[in-house]
């Protein structure tokens, strides 16, 4: 069974980097998911420090501007005792590649014990992995995964609903750009949870249906039954006019509203990586009520990155390499 | 003058005559001067004799499609070096093609070319000429000009016609000059960000694909517009099912031909995984299935010509996320090997992969080369169809180290490459024992 447990008596974590859940079995996403659910009460205490990372410096390197996940990583940094840097870097499309592989032997060279990676480029964070000698934390690489996110929205979910195993979990939206689509469909497939993906055939990119458990292109059918109704970002001023005719038809056939909403399950709860289209991928009442637990998606980020930092950093792992 | 040369104890395989049959080779005046079943006779006292022990006697590759850098991008590749590699693989002539700075567009550069390769080059080198000036796809180059400068066919290269418009003039004008038209078809706004083959790995990787319809849709184009203004057409590069279908139904309505890169014939998607950007090609790598319908057609007589697709680019571009790499890989010293390796797991035979190396892309050319007969020119190579090897970077030849085949167990080297009856390369396997 998948119940928290302490952190004392922990066995090191096997890797020295989290690139992707796809490199994890489900004996490790569990117990990364225990990890944070045990880091949860450090956050609502007065004194919100558990410093299992003091002295460690750790390098928050974003090539996309991303407010929420850097912010959430560099309070878990801190959290845990480290000296946290922010590094955004302004790329040109033609010298990204460049500053990647020289940005990271700049800060190789300045001996951090781990870095956290945005980029734009699917496949960019393990690239960079390898021209460095700490860990790395994938924060998400183009359409490829954001494993964060994922075991975020899994710890979320089994909050609410007290176990994983089981459930029907529909993602709703633009599958085919999403980051968080793949990374959440590896780790609740790797659980053996009900996974549909839902969204128009020009969203939907070819062969998911080796990583969903069921694909519609239906709102009303996709949901029917769900215990967790999962929607996406969509980039809408790039989709429009050539993935989808409009804001407004995508917004009538796919947003999230009460009506379509009313298939899912009763108690089925609303989830969104953010940050929220209103009116576009979700109808704001729906964002804003009592089955949203969007809040406390952002709340479990931060212990889902204080329990990713502690397990790859703190000193067992450390001597187990 | 060189002295005369004499291959013995060879198994000579020639497609242009059906030739297959244990003999010798005699080489003087830089042509063959005869070709005997068993032992030679009459060799003249001052030849000098290899004896091949078995071992094939073919003539030397025609590559069509090679990349350098010369003009242009020299740390790249350029012609001599290119020649360096190209005769390390048994190519003793190949295409280049137009995709340099500045472009070939224009009979000056032509003739540079042909100057620069004779000057500097250990094999032919056939000059390419773009079909639109600066590779724009807009306007139609000098093809008479061209043409008496010495360019052997039109193409634009790694780029892609995308007006049908611009296609029908240059076809309708090629045909003229009785020019090739040689064209990597790729619709752009199929392709859009696409950067492997569409389908589940790219799905998995998060990276775009490219669907099969981007190649499948513009030749259907080109095929019709060729059986419309009579134009000989070389369909340069073909990756997908489809695109056999489309060639086989459209041979008979005209001088219809096609190629195929080796890496195509060679590999599929999945050694693209995980973001190898060695093996980011255009056409992009495809499925398995492609792959076996490709050895099918190259079976059939539907694809013509296997080539290397030589596209030397330096690490720099290379070492990058896999959407932002250059796409390309080097193939001259790897073509043999990699195409013996459909004769040795019995897909292929072994005349077939020849005559794909050597008789059809010299036929689709007008050139005087690709087969063994009295009076042609003695380029030809010895090659050991099973020899092992492991292509290892530190023995890669050309300037270039892009290789798709880095650390592959390949089977099949050349020994000796002639070029005009000179010896340009002998396998370092050769220099203990004979000769």
């Amino acid at each position: 069974m998948d119940n928290p447990t302490s952190t004392g008596s922990r066995r090191p974590f096997p890797h020295r980097n989290l690139l992707g859940i796809s490199e994890l079995n489900q004996y490790e996403i569990l117990d990364l998911i225990d990890r944070a659910e045990a880091m949860i009460p450090i956050s609502r205490q007065p004194r919100k420090i558990l410093p299992t990372l003091s002295g460690k410096t750790q390098i928050n390197l974003f090539f996309e501007p991303s407010t929420r996940t850097q912010s959430s990583f560099e309070i878990a940094g801190k959290r845990l005792g480290a000296q946290v840097t922010n590094m955004s870097v302004k790329t040109s499309s033609v010298t990204k590649g460049e500053t990647l592989i020289d940005t990271a032997a700049t800060l190789n060279a300045m001996q951090p014990d781990v870095i956290i990676v945005r980029h734009g480029a699917a496949g960019a964070v393990e690239l960079l992995s390898q021209k460095v000698g700490c860990s790395v934390i994938n924060a998400g690489d183009g359409a490829h995964e954001h494993p964060t996110q994922a075991l975020l929205d899994a710890l979320t979910i089994r909050q609410h609903k007290g176990r994983l195993t089981g459930l029907t979990v529909a993602i709703c939206g633009d599958i085919a750009n999403s980051r968080v689509a793949r990374s959440n469909l590896l780790l609740l497939g790797a659980l053996q949870v009900r996974t549909r993906v839902v969204a128009p055939r020009t969203l939907l990119p070819r062969g998911i249906e080796t990583l969903a458990t069921e694909v519609f292109t239906d709102m009303r059918e996709g949901l029917a039954g769900a215990d967790v109704v999962m929607m996406l970002r969509l980039q809408h001023e790039r989709a429009a006019g050539r993935l989808i005719p409009s804001v407004r038809e995508y917004y009538r056939f796919y947003g999230l509203d009460a009506e379509k909403l009313a298939f899912a399950k009763p108690d089925a709860i609303v989830m969104h990586p953010g940050p929220m289209n209103r009116g576009v991928e979700i109808d704001p009442t729906i964002a804003d009520g009592p089955r949203s637990v969007i809040n406390q998606q952002v709340e479990m980020g931060v212990a889902v990155r204080m329990a990713v930092l502690d397990a790859l950093l703190a000193e067992p792992t450390q001597l187990a390499q | 003058m060189n002295k005369p040369v004499v291959i013995k104890n060879a198994r000579i395989i020639d497609p242009a005559s059906g030739m297959d049959q244990v003999g010798a080779v005699h080489v003087a005046d830089g042509v063959i001067k005869g070709i005997v079943a068993g032992a030679p006779s009459g060799v003249p006292a001052e030849a000098e004799i290899y004896d091949a022990r078995g071992q094939v006697v073919a003539p030397g590759l025609v590559d069509m499609r090679v990349f350098t850098g010369e003009p242009g991008h020299e740390y790249r590749e350029t012609l001599a070096s290119a020649a360096e590699a190209a005769a390390a693989g048994g190519v003793t002539t190949f295409v280049l093609m137009p995709d340099t700075l500045p472009v070939v567009d224009d009979g000056a550069i032509v003739d540079f070319i042909v100057r620069r390769a004779a000057a500097t080059a250990k094999v032919n080198i056939v000059p390419s000429a773009a079909i639109t000036k600066g590779l724009r796809g807009e306007e139609i180059t000098e093809f008479g000009l061209l043409k008496e400068a010495g360019a052997a066919c039109l193409t634009d290269g790694r780029r892609s016609i995308q007006s049908a418009g611009v296609m029908r003039a240059a076809m309708s004008y090629a045909a003229n000059f009785d020019l090739p038209i040689v064209h990597h078809t790729a619709d752009a706004s199929l392709v859009g960000d696409g950067v492997m083959n569409e389908g589940t790995l790219a799905t998995i990787s998060g990276l775009r694909g490219i669907p099969l319809e981007a190649e499948t849709v513009p030749l259907a184009r080109d095929l019709q517009l060729a059986a419309a203004t009579g134009a000989r057409y070389h369909a340069a590069q073909i990756s997908t099912a489809a695109s056999i279908e489309l060639i086989r139904a459209a041979k008979p309505r005209g001088e219809i031909s096609a190629g195929i890169s080796i890496n195509n014939l060679a590999l599929n998607e999945n050694d693209v995984a995980p973001y190898r950007t060695y093996f980011k090609l255009s056409p992009p790598l495809r499925s398995e299935d492609d792959r076996q319908a490709m050895i099918e057609g190259l079976k059939a007589g539907v694809i013509d010509v296997i080539h290397s697709a030589h596209d030397p680019q330096d690490t720099e571009v290379k070492r990058q996320p896999f959407a932002e790499a250059s796409e390309g890989a080097i193939g001259l010293e790897t073509l043999l090997a990699a195409a013996l390796r459909l004769v040795h797991s019995g897909d292929v035979p072994m005349m077939t992969v020849l005559r794909a190396l050597t008789q059809r892309p010299a036929e689709i050319l007008g050139l005087d080369a690709g087969r063994l007969a009295i009076g042609a020119p003695a380029d030809l190579i010895v090659f050991d169809p099973d020899f092992p090897w492991v292509l290892a970077e530190a023995n890669i030849v050309s300037r270039s180290r892009n290789t798709a085949f880095e650390g592959a167990r390949l089977q099949g080297a050349v020994m000796h490459t002639f070029v005009a009856g000179r010896l340009v390369f002998g396998h370092a396997a050769t220099r203990e024992g004979q000769q």
